[in-house]
């Protein structure tokens, strides 16, 4: 990961996609959760995707540590980050950017496939939608360079999504490998 | 701007505190795919991991102010 500036006000706002309702450690912990029981054709996309969501987690936590490492405790009190600081020290921790602990009522399970690929779906969108938001905040261009990855990402995960709910729904070409 | 925006205008009163800004949201490739066809065209393998997927199909272009000319 790259990034181009010093800047822990940006790290407050990355945070949201480390420990928020819609980040990637949420996302993880859902596609993980619910594969166990899932049908057994898109078991292995909700473990791959699971899986990928943690890589992700990494790379948030790397951007987030780059951009706070080196910063004074006044450049962390000036970004907001004061009450971070004095509870976390320069640690990371999962919580969002409104400073909520993570919380797993932000996921569910609700023991039926369609709903819960729902669930996924909108997941996906919503984090598309952090992510743009992030993109427009930022001015480093590093950092907008792994945004728009990690976005582009959950335009195909919505995409695989809404082909595990096609299968279910028994889409007649079978059997994809992509 | 990409053709994956589209504009809206919401009623804007004389009243209104601050002058109106164009809105806009962003469709991406994915929400006219029920089911990826085979043989799409594919980015180099580079372009591919650079951009987040092997589809140009499947590519969303999102930058800085894209969103109604910018922030600042
Ligand atoms: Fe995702």
């Amino acid at each position: 990961m790259k990034v181009s500036k010093c800047d822990p006000r940006l790290a407050k706002y990355l945070i949201e996609q480390y420990g928020g309702a819609d980040g990637e450690l949420a996302a993880a912990l859902r596609y993980l959760n619910q594969r166990y029981t899932i049908p057994d054709k898109v078991i292995g996309l909700l473990t791959d995707i699971g899986t990928e969501e943690f890589a992700h987690l990494e790379m948030i936590a790397t951007m987030v540590y780059k951009l706070t490492k080196d910063a004074t405790v006044e450049q962390m009190e000036a970004a907001g980050l004061g009450g971070h600081l004095v509870d976390h020290g320069f640690d990371l921790y999962y919580h969002n950017a409104a400073g909520n602990p993570f919380t797993v009522a932000c996921l569910t399970a609700k023991g039926d496939p369609i709903a819960n690929l729902y669930e996924d779906i909108a997941a996906e969108e919503k984090a598309r939608a952090t992510y743009q938001w992030l993109i427009d905040i930022t001015d480093d261009a590093d950092i907008q360079d792994g945004l728009r990855f990690l976005r582009e990402r959950e335009v195909i995960h919505a995409l695989r999504f809404r082909e595990a709910v096609e299968m279910l729904k028994g889409y007649q070409e079978e059997k994809k490998v992509f | 701007m990409d053709p994956q925006w589209h504009a809206y205008t919401p009623y804007s009163s004389a009243l209104d505190p601050c002058p109106p800004r164009p809105k806009a949201y962003i469709v991406p490739p994915n929400q006219y795919v029920i089911f990826q066809p085979h043989g799409l065209r594919q980015f180099a393998p580079r372009e591919a991991l650079k951009r987040g997927t092997l589809w140009p199909e499947l590519y969303s272009p999102y930058e800085h102010g894209d969103r109604g000319g910018g922030r600042r």
